[in-house]
């Protein structure tokens, strides 16, 4: 049953490559989507037995990672049709400079999209370090043409980068599986098998299995944008049209650091635990600083959220470093923080479609042009900023709260960045609602498409904040409980 | 057969050192793929007493798509693309050839530590496959022209094979075969990007793609098309 997660995208993606017709197109996606949904429903309901030796298999750590991937896909795909169907068919004039240039056709790209889910699906699913690896490597191949759906010479250099820096980073992963069979070597069979490595942990070698985590987070780390790695981030986030910004950001990321986890995992039942948890703790406070650094006077607010992603996945590594409540506040951020980004990039595509430009000096008086897109905008920042009823407050507090308990000068340094992001985020994000909007602006309402997901978004968001629902809590709780965490 | 291993290790050693000094692209690709076909040959070898027949079918298949395959659709991109072909180094080719030397000190050293710990039969080979991806990300950053850079890339996963050769024995073929594939299918979408770069900036130097910046500066003279 979870094999037809990778395989029903997979045969969608075929079909809409052979065909022209547009309305079979948009079928396949939605219908993919709402299908997938569907059936990580019934597996969230009724979760499968865990079989031993199974490559494929479904914990709780990873029914997390596909519910966020499965829920975010489905919202992000019905903004698409819509976003698709603005997209004017022919050459146009670039926004920046002036030249010409046209889209990527769209079968290419709605494929690659289905492609793009069925790999982070396999991802999630992954029983086997190996099979890993080869997953996270294919999310990178399938969304590189998704980055280059608006074909000039900046979305190009985005792409370049995406493509090198992460195939390069992953490379590093690699050499991460390769030491942990050198660690493995004569105690266990020489396999990969995620549930070998973790019933065999305790006889691995501590050097080689050291030496092997630090690959993995190097490796992964670079994919997952934990800086000094995060370079190709923002540029692939900016020039990416907006849902695949938000697919990237909510999804692709996290996907990552998955690889990183189950890696942990390893070391955890080895009894290594300390090694990793004070090296994702280093990375995260790192990214915290790096990330909020560069959102300071960001004048793209496009790449202003991205910088924030890697403030935030320095906040979700450090939530699991610290181990205890604050791994339980660790995956609650990853859940909200994916839902609070994708809606602001999303809104982020409303408020360029309008203003035709991704500086955050031209958009002003958005509330007066388009006030939907505006109040979310709002909301989603004060949301990702972690202002309460947001669940990303609930999830920083349990972060500081552990924090304050185990490293105070971590806590310290952690309320002062949010504090920090927090400001810079809202400085460059306040103007752009209010004020008067430029002449020539279009005051039209907004088109229905533009507006359903990130609204459902943000309403996620608010129950997810105001009661955190007992199956949703569960979730966390079980994926928390195999990093470790209470 | 142990000194065929050796010969085989030195020769992939000496590959590097032509990558690292040559300075035309179609000859050092053809380096790259030799070397790459050199190293699947090798992982048989060491398996001499049992090799199974999906073991010698799999280093086959990876022998001709590192030493076919990746090079074809390389030189084929190339082809399309009508550049010079010369490699145009951002560091001069004696001096890449000295830090080649040191990284082959480095790993020589290197190499002998991680042996010593490891249940391996070959540890000159540990010692190659690290100055392999030394070699291969060297050339990432060293090197102007995208071609180059992919170029690299293949070296340091020919460098990470060889290590895995060395000290992890076989894994499944299942992963092999995965591995392979992505490794055709980045090397095609990269082909696919150079080729699109030219079109788009006619040339495929990429210390010129950095209009993508944080802080407004003026791009670079000469880069709007």
């Amino acid at each position: 049953m979870i094999e037809s997660l990778v395989l029903l995208p997979t045969i969608a993606a075929a079909l809409v490559f052979a065909t022209r017709s547009r309305r079979l197109r948009e079928g396949c996606l939605l219908g993919t989507a709402v299908a997938h949904a569907l059936l990580v429903g019934a597996l969230a309901a009724s979760p499968p037995a865990p079989s031993r030796r199974a490559w494929l298999g479904l914990d709780p750590l990873g029914l997390l990672f596909l519910v966020i991937v499965s829920s975010l896909f489905l919202l992000v795909s019905v903004y698409t049709v819509g976003y698709l169907r603005r997209e004017p068919e022919h050459a146009r004039g670039d926004l920046e400079e002036a030249f010409l240039f046209s889209n990527e056709p769209a079968p290419v790209f709605v494929a690659c999209l289905l492609l793009f889910l069925a790999t982070m699906s396999l991802v999630t699913l992954s029983r086997h370090l190996g099979l890993l690896w080869i997953a996270i490597e294919a999310t990178t191949l399938a969304s590189a043409p998704l980055v280059y759906f608006h074909r000039h010479h900046r979305s190009l250099e985005a792409t370049w980068k995406y493509l090198l820096v992460c195939s390069v980073g992953i490379a590093f992963a690699l050499l991460g599986n390769v030491a942990l069979v050198g660690a493995a070597a004569g105690s266990v069979t020489s396999e990969l098998g995620l549930d070998e490595l973790l019933r065999a942990a305790p006889r691995l070698d501590r050097r080689w299995l050291e030496a092997a985590f630090l690959l993995f987070l190097v490796g992964y780390g670079t994919k997952m944008g934990l800086a000094p790695m995060h370079t190709w981030l923002p540029d692939a986030h900016s020039e990416a049209p907006s849902p695949v910004s938000a697919l990237l950001s909510g999804a692709l990321l996290i996907c990552a650091f998955l690889g990183i986890l189950r890696a942990q995992q390893v070391l955890d039942a080895a009894g290594a635990h300390e090694v990793a948890a004070s090296a994702l703790r280093g990375f995260g406070i790192f990214s915290m600083a790096v990330g909020t650094l560069f959102i300071v006077r960001q004048r793209d607010f496009k790449r202003m959220l991205a910088y924030s992603s890697v403030e935030h996945m320095g906040i979700v590594a450090l939530g699991v470093g610290l181990g205890g409540a604050a791994a339980f506040g660790a995956m609650l951020h990853a859940l909200s923080h994916a839902f609070a980004k994708a809606a602001l990039f999303l809104v982020a595509g409303n408020l360029l479609a309008r203003y035709a430009s991704k500086r955050a000096d031209d958009v002003r008086g958005a509330l007066e042009a388009q006030p939907a897109s505006a109040a979310l905008w709002l909301a989603g920042l004060l949301a990702i900023a972690g202002v309460p009823p947001s669940p990303l407050f609930l999830s920083e507090f349990a972060i500081l709260r552990e924090a304050l308990a185990v490293a105070p000068w971590t806590a310290a340094a952690f309320l002062a960045l949010l504090a920090i992001a927090f400001a810079a985020m809202l400085d460059v994000g306040l103007p752009m609602a209010l004020g008067r909007a430029p002449a020539g602006i279009s005051r039209d309402p907004e088109p229905a498409t533009a507006l359903g997901s990130p609204a459902a978004l943000a309403l996620l968001l608010l129950v997810l904040g105001l009661a955190l629902p007992l199956p949703v809590r569960a979730l966390l709780e079980g994926a928390a409980r195999v990093i470790g965490g209470g | 057969m142990n000194s065929l291993l050796v010969a085989a290790a030195g020769l992939v050693a000496l590959l590097d050192f032509r990558l690292l000094g040559g300075s035309r692209l179609v000859p050092i690709i053809r380096a790259a793929a030799l070397q790459g076909a050199l190293l699947a040959l090798v992982s048989v070898a060491l398996r001499a007493r049992e090799v199974e027949l999906g073991f010698a079918a799999l280093a086959l298949g990876s022998a001709v798509i590192k030493g076919y395959l990746l090079p074809a659709l390389l030189l084929r991109a190339l082809r399309q693309v009508e550049i010079r072909r010369e490699v145009e180094p951002l560091v001069g080719y004696n001096l890449s050839l000295l830090i080649g030397a040191a990284g082959l000190g480095l790993s020589a050293l290197l190499g002998a530590r991680i042996a010593a710990n490891a249940a391996t039969s070959t540890p000159l080979l540990v010692s190659v496959a690290l100055f392999t991806m030394w070699t291969g990300l060297f050339l990432i950053v060293a090197r102007r022209k995208a071609v180059t850079q992919v170029l690299g890339y293949l070296v340091f996963e020919n460098g990470i094979y060889g290590f895995g050769v060395a000290v992890a024995g076989e894994s499944p073929l299942l992963v092999e075969m995965g591995v392979l594939l992505d490794l055709l299918v980045a090397v095609f979408v990269m082909g696919i990007i150079i080729f699109h770069i030219q079109r788009d900036f006619s040339h495929i130097d990429v210390d010129r793609l950095a209009l993508l910046r944080d802080v407004d500066e003026p791009a670079p003279p000469g880069e709007a098309p």
